[in-house]
């Protein structure tokens, strides 16, 4: 199921661990970025590798924000919905990019591109609202800037933000 | 606007990280060159940082050279150090700024560290939404292996220590001590309760010191400077060092600024934030996070310390200052808290996993025009009762709710009687 490469690349990591399981996110994460979720069968495949049983490395899969058990859009948009986002106004960015991207909270696009979801703090309160789109985040959200950058986004291209 | 001498920031630039060059021409390095390089004793270290005053600045503010002197002499290796770069609490984002201000500054605080304890590896544990500053960490890491300051035989001695980043899957409970550790051992990241402490049994039960991130940037500067130089820092007589303050919400200036530790709040506000957003008068702030409680315009003028706030029964925590203005409803901004905590609960114990959701309904029914007066005892009966549970997560989330009926039952009655949140047709949220 996991191609070879990646297989490689994931028992060289495991090796350099003190033990297999630390880098039980890490080899979800490899996994994620290739298909974007984890799906049944790789949950097998990774747990073998890890030294664990599926049913152990289930218990971290459902446990973290970031490790996905059902299919997710191409990008994974998680507006923060804690205190000074929602002082700043985080149900509108939520309802403008739900309209926008055409896909309600918690669901996916019907294109596949994007998942919305909430997701708690993130960091970066001083320029809130802020979300997170993958793993890179977004701040001083605006009708205009999100427009961007789902626009870059969809057109398959890097929307770049200094910090 | 009263100016400090910066020293974790000293090399802050606009929009770009210090470089390794950068950081040695400011001093960097010369603390390790000194304590490692020159074999003094590690006993010196802890000595050292024992007496400059060091506190933890992820929350507790437990003394960073007691800490590793907790280390047993007799205890087993290898031994772990941990930088706990979680931060997740809600208003906090120092180590963020830390890490894309002078990334070496760590660093070298984090071999300082390890040799103080004969540690031989660390990992630096950090959160996905902070994956930029992964990147920047593990490049930076890189160069100073280049240069010898990091890996095997440092500056050519026989001391050996590196430094792994450990990416979160991301949930709240890793950045507390106990459920860091399994969060790195790969087991769900529950809490437990000490004995045996982590500096006894931590990483697969070998000795670990489990340190924040703007607690060991400190440490090159005081080995380097003494610490004398560091206690004098402080803007009270009892405090010592800087403390990078963050403060969010409605203030002109958001951000992280470096302070003499104990500056009033009045001045950091006023001064360093430019005063309260247009149109905002200040109502209440939080001054460490999620897990303190309101404080009112009557402390204002309260220097931001430690001690100081331990002395009105509040906490300094991780000093994020979260600033409300007269116009938000603090019923509304206690809900929200409340739902953060009850969503990142780790569910492991009752109190905890059944209690904040009990209480965040509670709440929610307030806000919502299902209030009833007794579910102002209700709240405070609960408040105690998370008290039982295994951790510091929901006595934590109890700090607002306690906070919020002490200082505004006004407020909350007002909500109750008037069934729905008052602020609401006023408010733009």
């Amino acid at each position: 199921m996991l191609p070879d490469a990646l297989k490689l690349k994931l028992e060289k990591m495991i090796a350099e661990a003190e033990s297999p399981r630390e880098k039980a996110i890490d080899v979800m994460f490899e996994i994620q970025e290739l298909q974007g979720w984890m799906s049944d069968e790789a949950m097998v495949e990774a747990a073998a590798l890890l030294g664990m049983t599926p049913l152990e490395l289930e218990e971290l899969a459902t446990f973290y924000d970031y490790i996905y058990r059902s299919p997710v859009g191409k990008y994974v948009i998680k507006v923060c919905d804690s205190t000074l986002c929602w002082m700043e106004g985080h149900q509108r960015v939520i309802d403008y990019v739900s309209a926008r991207a055409g896909v309600p909270m918690g669901g996916t696009s019907p294109d596949g591109l994007f998942t919305l979801l909430p997701v708690c703090c993130i960091g970066y309160c001083d320029r809130a609202p802020a979300m997170v789109i993958n793993k890179r985040v977004y701040g001083k959200l605006s009708p205009e800037k999100i427009d961007r950058i789902l626009d870059k986004l969809a057109n398959k291209a890097e929307f770049h933000e200094s910090e | 606007m009263p100016q400090y001498p910066q020293v974790l920031f000293k090399n802050r630039k606009p929009n770009r990280v210090a470089t390794l060059d950068e950081y040695r021409e400011s001093g960097g390095y010369q603390a390790l060159e000194k304590f490692v390089g020159g074999g003094i004793s590690p006993k010196e270290i802890i000595r050292l940082v024992g007496e400059s005053g060091l506190l933890g600045r992820g929350g507790a503010g437990f003394p960073a050279g007691k800490k590793w002197a907790s280390v047993p002499d007799s205890a087993a290796f290898p031994r772990y150090l941990v930088a706990n770069g979680d931060e997740m609490e809600p208003g906090t984002f120092k180590d963020r700024m830390l890490l894309h201000v002078d990334p070496h500054c760590v660093i070298e605080g984090m071999i300082l560290s390890g040799y103080s304890f004969s540690g031989s590896k660390a990992f630096f544990f950090v959160r996905p939404s902070y994956e930029s500053s992964s990147v920047i960490f593990e490049r930076e890491l890189e160069y100073a292996r280049q240069a010898g300051f990091l890996g095997n035989n440092i500056l050519g001695t026989d001391f050996s220590f590196d430094i792994v980043v450990h990416r979160s899957g991301g949930r709240y409970i890793c950045g507390e001590g106990s459920a860091l550790l399994n969060a790195i051992m790969g087991k769900r990241p529950n809490p437990t309760k000490p004995p045996p402490y982590p500096t006894e049994k931590g990483l697969w039960d070998k000795p670990t010191v489990v340190n924040n991130v703007e607690t060991l940037a400190n440490v090159p500067h005081i080995l380097r400077n003494g610490p004398e130089w560091f206690k004098e820092l402080a803007a009270t007589p009892h405090g010592a060092g800087m403390k990078l303050y963050c403060i969010s919400g409605k203030v002109n200036v958001p951000g992280t600024v470096e302070l003499p530790i104990g500056t009033r709040l009045s001045e950091i506000i006023d001064e360093h934030c430019g005063g309260m957003a247009p149109g905002s008068e200040f109502k209440a702030c939080l001054p460490g996070g999620a897990s303190t409680r309101f404080m009112t315009r009557k402390h204002y003028d309260i220097p931001m310390d430690f001690d100081d706030l331990k002395a009105i029964g509040n906490r300094l925590g991780t000093a994020a200052v979260m600033v409300f203005d007269h116009k938000t409803c603090l019923v509304g901004a206690t809900l929200n808290l409340m739902e953060f905590f009850a969503r990142e609960s780790c569910g492991w114990c009752t109190p905890c996993r059944e209690g904040l959701p009990y209480m965040r309904d509670l709440l929610w029914r307030i806000e919502n025009g299902e209030g009833k007066e007794e579910f102002i005892p209700n709240l405070r009966t609960l408040c105690k009762e998370v008290w039982n549970s295994y951790c510091a997560l929901a006595p934590g989330a109890a700090e607002p709710v306690i906070s919020l009926l002490d200082l505004f039952e006004g407020e909350v009655r007002e909500h109750i009687s008037q069934k729905g949140c008052p602020f609401h047709a006023k408010a733009d949220h």
